[in-house]
């Protein structure tokens, strides 16, 4: 029996993505304000093992103007100014986001070629008529470019809990 | 003359997690041989057999993008950033 990527079990994969809800959303609607064109960000956060716990998203233009229904691209100076805003909060770079509108929340073979964070997780979101649908990560695993693959993996939405201590 | 390299996260792996880097030289050039000298393992990461930096690597002299200036015969000072930023893009079409 052959599972589409959707169907595998939690259990089968292999990484998390750890992300509060607030942030969750915020990448989220970031599609849905850019639709039909792509948006993009970077994911702030932490490394925990296999795990990356993102702390803040930061919102990026997309440089591709010549077909951003399709295509997206991050200007480096821009990373440039995100990776000096993450040392100086003692966080690091961990993933990056960017949608699809129309298109499904899978990886693409020009997502791959063009991926080169290897350690990062990439989250994509599929935007359907302007809706934000599926949310997808896949962590880009392997020692170099030669052996670099996607891996999706599971994403945990924490809820922001009020304290709800009572004093008796 | 001593200057910085900033190291993105997928490369801390070859510098025992550091991602700023002391090191010395009057160019770009040989501020990234010095880099080098330190961390050998990253030569492969960098550059092509044929000694080429890989196409998806940006190297950037403080916000400067060195192939708008002099390439790796940059010049540089104390004080000066050099950042590594591999780079960021995709997009839908062919499903993998």
């Amino acid at each position: 029996m052959i599972l589409e990527q959707d169907d595998l079990p939690a259990a089968w994969l292999k990484t998390m993505l750890i992300i509060k809800k607030p942030e969750y959303e915020s990448l989220r609607r970031h599609g849905e304000e850019t639709y039909p064109y792509e948006c993009c960000g970077a994911l702030l956060g932490t490394f925990r093992e296999s795990d990356r716990v993102v702390q803040q998203i930061v919102r990026c233009g997309n440089t591709r103007d010549d077909r951003p229904q399709d295509r997206y691209n991050i200007d480096p100076r821009e990373l440039i100014a995100i990776q000096r805003q993450a040392a100086q909060q003692e966080l690091e770079i961990v993933g990056f986001y960017h949608s699809h509108p129309d298109h499904p929340a899978q990886w693409s073979q020009t997502d791959l070629a063009e991926a080169h964070w290897i350690g990062c997780s990439y989250v994509i979101t599929a935007v359907v008529k302007g809706a934000a649908n599926l949310t997808n990560s896949f962590a880009l695993l392997g020692e170099s470019e030669d052996d670099k693959r996607f891996e999706r993996e599971e994403i945990t939405v924490e809820a922001i809990v009020e304290d709800q201590s009572v004093c008796h | 003359m001593s200057l910085k390299v900033s190291i993105p996260t997928p490369l801390r792996r070859y510098t025992d997690g550091h991602g700023v880097i002391e090191v010395s030289g009057g160019s770009v050039a040989s501020a990234l041989e010095s880099l080098l000298q330190k961390y050998p393992v990253l030569k492969k990461q960098l550059y092509t057999d044929d000694g080429r930096l890989r196409s998806f690597v940006n190297v950037y002299l403080n916000d400067e993008d060195i192939r708008y200036l002099q390439k790796a015969d940059t010049a540089v000072k104390a004080g000066d950033t050099i950042s590594i930023v591999p780079s960021i893009a995709g997009g839908n079409l062919v499903v993998g």
